[in-house]
């Protein structure tokens, strides 16, 4: 038998195929103006028995295809459970949510917090930050300089962060220390999600900027323990997606 | 509702382009929302009507009342009594405060980052969109919170026509004695407007009607306790929110016939929704009409509501005063001291609210609760973590929302809501 798990997020569409127990497919494509269409795409090469759809985008196959659906943070919990056993905690940053879920011993969904309405503190903050200094997205986090003491950004609407970065580069400051300086602030907003939630050991960053050595490093420092992060970290809610159409 | 009510529109001084607008709006997210719903009971089509009649039939009979001498009274809150107003043969009306119109005027006077529902009774005043605050002879305030007692003093400004009550924070003995004493000035100032004493005779009437409405929806919320439950959360809702402007004691007799018809279906074993779907009971700010949307998403989502801890929901109606007083004084005391057991977050300490809630969660057989609070409602957002303590002690699932009237957090409101009703399926398959 073959599942799938589709995980239609703001940016990018993730999709994992399971050949019955046995990992056979990896996709991510950018979710563009046409997710409907690259879901389809996708299906109709792989042809699964099973699907199950996640993300933002969840209902759009759920109305045009009668795809059954499950949210991202239940999801993410299935997938980080399954590559991490002993997962507790899980830091999920997308496009355009944050996510934190503490799971119970059993790894069911204990409690959950996610960011409010805006941009602030997502992935998408990254990229306009990453762009706005000239770097590249995927080495952003290989170009911060320094602790961030000595430089910081206050503003926590993605708007008025990106004038205070242009203000920065206009008072002459070095873009790799502005650059730590828009990782802190990012950190600084998941922590006191994840400390809301509450921390539980083992903590697993999933999701693209979990890719980030930077955001992982700060992590660490704030909460004092190790960070787990997958291979793959941003498919973890595809493949927890496909390991729930399995059952 | 076009044509034949437009001259009173125009005579109350509504936009009536504007007006058309809305309750084109209205009329849409009504069939939406409300008549797509199944298994409706048959006695909601009193509300449907009284929904499409909302700014028409309703009107016309206010202002015939207004003809044969019937003042009327504006109110924002259930803590202005509504048994004084009643005596002195005047109509209680809670005034519009539900939708996002009229920002761009409201903000002229208010900071962009005030809370919906004060920024919205701003805006149906300024943008000339509610019959209601146009018809009122007299707007009864308090000082709840700080975002309404100041935006009080603009709208006195601009209608002249505002009496604000003084609330105080804490129920002690000085507390008490503050508010009794409101509660007097009130009467006094109804009696001005009216040119209406108020005699126990009129008095034990009009607690009567009060007492009446009350129990009614009493009777309501007990019918909510069954699973399956026989009425939607969407329909209660819309209930409750009716009870604040249409004529009470036709009101009681609709709720009544309605919770018959319901107690039918219960014996039936009939619901709204399958047995066993899971129930969350909702806490928090007052959702005042047409603010439908959490309900709707819950509701849209594979859950039912099976209850409100707010002013649009319990508060109003969980506690009585008995209505045959003995003199006026005694009733004025009496009825001071029913309005101070309502557990507004206004209050410090408010031990009250969170008892209101477990009760509330374990009477109704709840499987979670959801906190709700309009951005910048500081007295219910801080309160939240109390609450939180406390359900996480009685290991009830929470979730906390923080949201105003605008649709654009619907796709992450359905996520978390979605997250939160598997959360909670899981604790009801352990």
């Amino acid at each position: 038998m073959r599942y799938g798990g589709i995980d239609i997020g703001s940016r990018y569409i993730k999709y994992v195929v399971l050949e019955d127990t046995e990992l056979s497919g990896v996709y991510k494509l950018e979710t563009g103006y046409d997710p409907l269409g690259t879901c389809r795409d996708l299906m109709d090469k792989t042809r699964p028995d099973h699907i199950l759809a996640t993300g933002y985008g969840r209902h759009l196959l759920q109305t045009h295809h009668a795809v059954e659906t499950v949210t991202e943070i239940r999801a993410v919990a299935q997938g980080a459970r399954e590559v991490f056993p002993s997962c507790r905690t899980i830091i999920d940053i997308g496009g355009q949510d944050t996510k934190v879920v503490q799971l119970d011993e059993n790894g069911v969904v204990a409690h959950f917090e996610m960011n409010d309405r805006c941009a602030a503190g997502t992935g998408r903050f990254l990229e306009i930050m990453a762009k706005t200094l000239g770097f590249d997205l995927t080495a952003f986090g290989d170009h911060c300089l320094g602790n961030g003491d000595n430089l910081t950004i206050s503003s926590l609407c993605t708007v008025f962060a990106e004038s205070e970065v242009i203000s920065l580069i206009a008072r002459g400051a070095e873009r790799e220390a502005i650059a730590m300086a828009i990782h802190q602030s990012i950190a600084n907003r998941v922590v006191s999600l994840a400390k809301r939630v509450g921390v539980k050991d083992a903590v697993v960053f999933a999701g693209g900027c979990a890719r980030n050595r930077c955001l992982r490093s700060i992590f660490e420092k704030k909460l004092q323990q190790p960070i787990l992060v997958a291979e793959n970290p941003d498919i973890l809610s595809a493949y927890g997606a496909a390991l729930m159409a399995r059952r | 509702m076009s044509g034949k009510y437009t001259e009173m529109w125009r005579s109350l001084g509504l936009n009536l382009e504007a007006h058309q607008g809305l309750l084109a709006v209205l009329s849409d997210a009504y069939k939406g929302i409300y008549l797509s719903q199944k298994n409706r009971p048959e006695g909601m089509k009193y509300f449907d009507l009284v929904i499409s009649e909302v700014h028409g039939q309703r009107i016309v009979e206010i202002v015939e009342e207004k003809i044969k001498g019937k003042p009327v009274f504006g109110t924002f809150c259930i803590y202005v009594p509504e048994e004084l107003i009643l005596a002195v043969d005047g109509v209680s009306i809670g005034l519009c405060a539900g939708a996002d119109v009229g920002a761009e005027e409201a903000e002229k006077y208010l900071p962009r980052n005030t809370c919906a529902l004060i920024k919205a009774f701003m805006g149906f005043k300024l943008a000339g969109l509610c019959p209601y605050v146009e018809s009122s002879d007299l707007i009864i305030g308090e000082t709840t919170c700080d975002g309404k007692k100041k935006a009080y003093e603009i709208l006195n400004e601009i209608t002249g026509k505002v009496h604000v009550m003084e609330m105080p924070h804490m129920k002690s003995e000085e507390g008490k004695s503050l508010w009794m004493s409101e509660v007097k000035k009130l009467a006094a100032k109804l009696t001005e407007v009216s040119g209406k004493e108020i005699t126990l005779e009129k008095l034990n009437e009009a607690a009567a009607v009060v007492w009446e409405k009350r129990r009614a929806l009493q009777r309501l919320s007990a019918l909510r306790a069954f699973d399956p439950v026989p009425i939607s959360g969407l329909d209660a809702l819309l209930i409750n929110q009716v009870s604040f402007y249409d004529n009470p004691v036709r009101f009681t007799q609709m709720v009544n016939a309605l919770c018959d018809e319901l107690e039918v279906r219960v014996k039936k074993g009939m619901g709204v929704v399958q047995k066993n779907t899971p129930r969350i009971v909702i806490s928090g700010s007052p959702m005042a009409i047409p603010n439908w949307k959490l309900h709707a998403i819950i509701e849209g989502s594979g859950a039912v509501v099976v209850g409100e801890e707010s002013c649009v929901g319990e508060r109003n109606f969980k506690t009585q005063a008995d209505p045959q007083f003995p003199s006026v004084e005694q009733g004025l005391e009496a009825i001071a001291e029913r309005y101070l057991t309502i557990n507004c977050a206004c209050f410090t300490p408010n031990e009250g609210r969170l008892d209101d809630i477990q009760e509330m969660a374990q009477r109704l057989h709840a499987n979670g609760v959801i906190h709700y609070a309009l951005q910048f409602c500081t007295p219910y957002m801080v309160e939240a973590y109390k609450v939180k303590e406390r359900l996480g002690k009685e290991e009830i699932p929470y979730l906390r929302i923080e949201t105003d009237y605008s649709m654009e957090d619907m796709g992450q409101l359905k996520t978390r809501v979605e997250a939160f009703i598997e959360v909670m399926k899981d604790g009801m398959a352990r």
